[in-house]
């Protein structure tokens, strides 16, 4: 880990400026991936911008009847609020999924939607990785890739965002509030959020430098049934090697997220019309573009099987 | 009863570990940011309170709070086995809740209130949880046994908040004390002697008394 | 004290203390944090340096150059420490990569560079700061396709052979021919390998996480180029082992480098990320097994083949081991081949051999049984044998597999197992049972022991033996206290430490057996020494009881006859002749439910049952919770622990304890541990054999077949991950 300088952000505005006007400036919150990432060095910052302070730790409703959830409230809390087990449990379920008890109590809103890929050649310094260095390479497409993307992946790079709670939140079509370093403020879907990996793996999403999120907000409740169902190895404390998140309303009709697949949470329109046809129709239209490796084609198969259980367990 | 058996080596340790309460540790050769802020130190004074005791540290800033218990303060209860948030054995109290020591800085817990392993109780005087693992040998060789025991007192605290869980039923319902439920809320605590099935009993236990 | 006549009736028969559910006296100093691990020993008045340790990136090559100029101007850097800077160092007797020296890189990972620093950040920091140029050579690192090229060991018994394998094989009625491959696995203990070196002139003190005290000192030293005497080694509490600490690691010897370099001590750690490939796993095998048996199920020929690789110098992976014991059958034959692999390096791993080897010739066993349409557990109990298959007049010294598999299939429920796989349904699972047997070898190894005895009436045991979870100090101590009649509470137990009499150390489940013997024997001695003391003329009529010792009508408490100055006794078990004309073997049988998630193939364990048959049990709490631990290990074994090897870039991929998934919490159900009540007077004073390794083995096949009774999916290749499932399961609606 290189030796940084350290600062507590007193207000959000000078937080942004600050990040904006530092060389090498970053924001840290819970700390769960950066720190793990800066002590391998893949994360080198020269200033941190400590924004735990900043009292963006609460849960409001929206005039529109959805949630306003601030960028620094913890997975813990978020998947505990009575509102979302109440109203949105797919995004309750999602949270509960990752991680563990003790990292869920750290990590942050704004930070989960921040993490990084957990390809095991971006986390190994010495091997080539284009998301790590530019134009090293990439050594997962031919090596290990059982982990790694089947869709929306390029010859660049097939790391897949390795997160839940993104998931949920792009069924849930939460909508990103960010604070610029001029002082302005936008809202981004969470469709446009991630960006696909392309010739530039390195650049992961749209916020510009400085930019601080501020909250993620939920359109009204929605109703439907939430599920969000995870596959991995062992039964707990593991990444998704697949997971879908679902709301599924009485006539058959959805939503459909799935996450372990995709450099983003990977979402289809079109393909959710599919859903009243069924999980095969479904998940052939979502994964139409798929390019798997021979190590993860499983996951083709998994996706599926996996629609079939969830629609099932959605009808029940 | 404490054996004498390890009684050479826990005087020692206890010896160390008084005289460390009073330490103010210092980072020997604090070097300065090379950023084109001169005035940008890449250390901090900070105040916390751990196990009761108010300290104030001056620490390089790339301490993490495992580290400064570690290292600064002695309190070597708190284990490394990762150092990545991927084992658990670092779990200590912070505020109140159970988090990786290993993956926060000492630096942003200004103010805070940690509780570790030695601040259950100690040898003579445990907490009902380390009592609980000694009767149900919940560990083998010890070393994820701090996080292990910190992790547990702190997750009967989830469940009495109401806090859900991957394998909570309905998520409107109350949070029960299950073994399903034990062995997911502690599976951010890997135990790699296999201890898993006497750790829920002994869990399993001390619930059973609170309740 | 020399071991071989078969043991008679000893003070240990009384069983007040020894046998006796004794809770581990270490448990209150782990519990509350207290006991001190090797990065954490702590001198106020030393002030010691970090290490940092910088990896080689490239497989195998060599290094041109090594620049250090930036680490060595960096903050708070006080000794940078190469290859080049201190030339070849010679290798300790138990490795076969070299630990540190040398231009040639052998392995990814292997170290290269000790940066020496104030604090541990700096170090760290620093180390990146380390620049290596490095020739980069093609390297062999698939042991599949390098297979063909594997070579006939030149050390050990790679073949063996009784009977007429061929023709039994060509005329049998019923056949297996099958292959099975496990991967490599890593030890994966919680304690990261940490040392504190510190030097006193030429005196180098080493506080450090070891299993073998004495291996460690030996190594050291022959590395160093230093005599033996000169090494302090100390290793009192070890945050688990499995292997990975039985032989000298380079955290040792590089701060005993960087401490030379800084004048001061240091300490050093092998970061996560750093370790699976600094240091040794369990290599990955291939094995062919192929068993012929007539129609009733008797087997007439069976042949296990086996190939592993490892650098040169290494060995292979026995894995055929248990085959040459485990089951009946007059014309059989095994082989082992290695092949030369540029990985890290291969070796010793919990139960190593039978380990993997189990893996396969488990899951051949219930195929087999299937084959010849009989229940599994009739099978093997139709298979068992009282002596040596290949040498038939040779006995085991105590054998009941037979009795654990009978035992175990009535506490289990053996009998509701479904006869047809992929019947049985729980909801969205799909249910199955699943049987293996359990085998180890019983290694005896000679241990010595110094016992005290002091005007309190208190016991001090010293030896060299070590704890690493197994429990040590807890049997050690029941034994000095049942021999010499106090309570555990009056015995002192102090383990690790150069200073003491050898013992076995922790390896092979060798150790809780062999070094009470010592203990055993030491007592023995201090028996005859206060007999001798207070005048008892005959030490065989004297009692040691109640913390007195009577002879007669006289009583005298043993703080008196110790007396002001105090009575030492110091001996140690040595074994004669007994193995080589019995067979030590320690048996079990594994007894599993699983689930299989009917859309995902996601395995879950439900129930597990593990019955063993390994002489006297010390302590049944320590015991049974080796056992669990094992059961665990081999569920991760089963169903997710993979070294994964990158065939190109040669090196273990998922190389940090999130992409090497062991198991957790949530993998394990509530496990059952039965043992059989048995003494083996064969294998010491104590009756005793080794258990810690023995619960691994036949798990991962157990667990195998049940997935196999679940699905009907036979999956032949280690861990049995949801991918190899999925296409074998049912069509969902």
């Amino acid at each position: 880990m290189r030796a940084f300088s350290y600062e507590c952000a007193s207000s959000i505005e000078t937080a942004a400026k600050a990040a904006a006007s530092t060389d090498g400036a970053k924001f840290i919150a819970g700390g769960t991936n950066l720190l793990d990432l800066m002590k391998l060095e893949i994360e080198t910052p020269t200033h941190l911008i400590d924004v735990n302070g900043l009292g963006l730790d609460r849960i409001e409703p929206t005039p529109e009847g959805g949630l306003r959830i601030g960028a620094l409230v913890r997975n813990t809390d978020l998947a505990a609020d009575e509102r979302i087990r109440r109203d949105y449990g797919l995004l309750s379920r999602a949270l509960l999924a990752g991680a563990s008890g003790q990292l869920r109590n750290r990590a942050t809103t704004a930070g989960n939607l921040l993490q990084r890929t957990r390809c095991p050649y971006f986390y190994d310094t010495n091997q080539p990785c284009n998301k790590r260095q530019p134009g090293s390479g990439c050594a997962a497409i031919a090596g290990f890739s059982r982990q790694l993307g089947v869709v929306g992946v390029s010859d660049a790079c097939i790391a897949t965002h390795p997160g839940d709670m993104a998931v949920a939140m792009r069924a849930l079509d939460a909508v990103i509030e960010t604070i610029r370093a001029d002082g302005t403020t936008r809202s981004i879907p969470i469709a446009d959020f991630h960006r696909l990996p392309g010739k530039t793996p390195d650049i992961e999403h749209v916020l510009e430098r400085g930019e601080l999120i501020t909250a993620v907000v939920l359109p009204k409740p929605m109703g439907g049934k939430h599920i969000y169902r995870k596959v991995r190895d062992r039964a707990s404390y593991a990444f998704a090697l697949v997971s879908v998140g679902a709301i599924v309303q009485p006539d058959g009709t959805g939503r459909i997220a799935v996450g372990g697949i995709a450099p983003k949470p990977w979402r289809d329109e079109a393909a959710e019309k599919e859903l009243p046809r069924g999980a095969k129709a479904a998940s052939t239209r979502l994964l139409a573009d798929a390019r798997p490796t021979e190590q993860n084609a499983f996951k083709i198969t998994l996706v599926e099987r996996m629609l079939s259980a969830v629609l099932a367990e959605a009808r029940g | 009863m404490q054996s004498p058996g390890a009684l050479e080596i826990s005087r020692r340790d206890l010896l160390v570990a008084s005289a460390a309460t009073v330490t103010v540790a210092g980072a020997p050769s604090l070097a300065h940011s090379q950023t084109n802020t001169p005035e940008a130190s890449t250390g901090t004074n900070v105040s916390f309170t751990v196990n009761g005791e108010r300290l104030e540290l001056e620490l390089d800033n790339r301490t993490t709070l495992l580290d400064a218990l570690r290292e600064h303060l002695y309190l070597t209860g708190t284990k490394k086995g990762c150092d990545h948030g991927q084992c658990g054995a670092c779990t200590v109290l912070v505020d109140g809740r159970r988090i990786n020591a290993c993956l926060t800085l000492a630096v942003m817990h200004e103010g805070g209130s940690i509780t570790t392993i030695e601040g259950l109780g100690q040898p003579g005087n445990l907490h009902p949880m380390q009592a609980a693992f000694v009767e149900h040998d919940g560990f083998q060789c010890g070393y994820c046994t701090p996080g292990q025991i910190c992790s547990s007192v702190a997750m009967l605290e989830e469940i009495s908040a109401n806090i859900p869980s991957h394998v909570t039923d309905d998520l409107m319902a109350p949070a029960e004390i299950t073994a399903a439920e034990i062995r997911e809320r502690m599976s951010g605590n890997i135990c790699r002697c296999g201890a898993y099935s006497n750790i829920v009993e002994a869990i399993t236990e001390v619930a059973g008394r609170k309740t | 004290m020399r071991f071989d006549t078969p043991a008679t009736t000893n003070p240990i028969d009384q069983l007040k203390i020894v046998g006796q559910p004794i809770h581990r006296i270490d448990g209150p100093l782990k519990t509350a944090g207290k006991a001190v691990y090797a990065y954490e020993w702590h001198d106020p008045n030393t002030p010691y340096a970090y290490g940092y340790i910088v990896g080689s990136a490239i497989a195998k090559g060599r290094i041109r150059s090594i620049d250090v100029t930036a680490a060595k101007n960096a903050p708070g850097v006080l000794a940078v420490v190469t290859t080049d800077g201190v030339g070849e160092l010679k290798k300790g007797k138990y490795n076969t990569a070299k630990l540190f020296g040398g231009t040639e890189v052998q392995h990814y990972h292997q170290a290269i560079a000790v940066v020496a620093a104030e604090t541990f950040e700096e170090a760290r920091a620093a180390a990146s700061l380390v620049k290596v140029h490095y020739a980069e050579e093609k390297g062999v690192f698939d042991l599949a396709a390098a297979r063909d090229t594997a070579v006939k060991p030149d050390d050990g018994e790679p073949d063996s052979a009784a009977g007429d394998f061929n023709a039994a094989f060509e005329t049998a009625p019923v056949k297996l021919d099958q292959t099975y491959t496990t991967p490599d696995q890593s030890h994966a203990m919680m304690e990261p390998h940490a040392s504190i070196a510190a030097w006193s002139g030429d005196e180098l003190t080493v506080w450090t996480s070891s299993q073998m005290i004495d291996w460690w000192r030996t190594d050291l030293a022959t590395t160093l180029g230093i005599d033996k005497e000169k090494v302090h080694i100390m290793s009192p509490f070890i945050g688990g082992g499995f292997g990975v600490k039985l032989f000298l690691r380079a955290d040792a010897v590089l701060a005993a480098l960087a401490a030379r370099e800084a004048k001061r001590p240091v300490k050093v750690a092998l970061p996560r990320p750093f370790l699976m490939n600094n240091t040794t796993h369990r290599p990955a095998t291939i094995q062919r097994i192929r068993i012929g048996a007539g129609r009733h199920g008797r087997i007439t020929a069976i042949a296990h083949e086996s190939w592993s690789g490892d650098l040169p110098g290494g060995g292979p992976e026995v894995a055929v081991q248990q085959t040459r014991l485990l089951y009946a059958g007059e014309n059989r034959m095994t082989a082992m081949r290695l092949a030369t692999l540029d990985l890290p390096e291969g070796n010793a791993m919990r139960a190593p051999g039978e380990a993997p080897g189990m893996m396969a010739l488990e899951i051949a066993i219930d195929e087999m049984a299937e084959r010849l349409g009989l229940d599994p557990v009739e099978f093997r109990t139709i298979n068992d044998t009282q002596v040596d298959p290949e040498k038939p007049e040779r006995p085991f010294s105590h054998r009941d597999l037979v009795g654990c598999l009978r035992t175990g299939a009535q506490r289990f429920g053996w009998k509701d197992r479904s006869k047809r796989p992929g019947s049985r349904r729980d909801g969205d699972w799909l249910v199955g049972m699943g049987v293996g047997s359990a085998f180890r070898n019983n290694l005896v190894v000679p241990s010595g022991a110094r016992v005290r005895l002091d005007r309190g009436g208190v016991v001090t045991v010293e030896t060299d033996m070590t704890d690493i979870g197994t429990g040590s100090y807890t049997i050690i101590a029941q034994t000095a206290a049942e021999m010499l009649g106090v309570p555990v509470d009056k015995v002192a137990v102090s383990l690790g430490d150069s200073r003491f009499p050898v013992s076995s150390g922790s390896g092979g489940q060798f150790g809780g057996n062999s070094s009470t013997a010592g203990v055993y024997a030491a007592c023995v001695k201090l028996r005859e020494a206060v007999a001798q003391k207070l005048g008892f003329n005959n030490a065989d009529d004297v009692i040691f009881a109640d913390g007195e010792v009577r002879s007669g009508d006289r009583r005298i408490t043993l703080a008196e006859a110790a007396g002001d100055e105090g009575l030492v006794a110091e001996d140690r078990i040595e074994f004669g002749k007994l193995t080589e004309t019995h067979q030590q073997s320690t048996f079990g049988a594994h007894f599993v439910e699983v689930g299989v998630d009917v859309a995902t193939g996601e395995t879950r364990l439900r129930r597990m049952l593990a019955v063993c048959a390994a002489g006297r049990i010390l302590n049944p709490i320590t015991a049974r919770s080796q056992v669990i631990g094992a059961m665990t290990m081999g569920v991760g074994a089963a169903l997710s622990e993979d070294l994964v090897v990158d065939k190109a870039r040669g090196f273990f991929v998922n190389h940090d304890l999130a992409a090497y998934e062991v198991p957790v919490h949530a993998d394990i159900p509530h496990q059952e541990v039965i043992f059989l009540d048995e003494t083996d007077p064969m294998s010491s004073p104590m009756k005793a054999k080794g258990i810690a390794e023995l619960g691994l083995c036949g798990v991962a096949a157990a667990v195998a077949n049940a997935i196999y009774n679940a699905t009907g999916v036979r999956v032949r290749d280690y861990p049995i991950t949801l991918d190899k499932l999925i296409n074998g399961l049912p069509e969902l609606s």
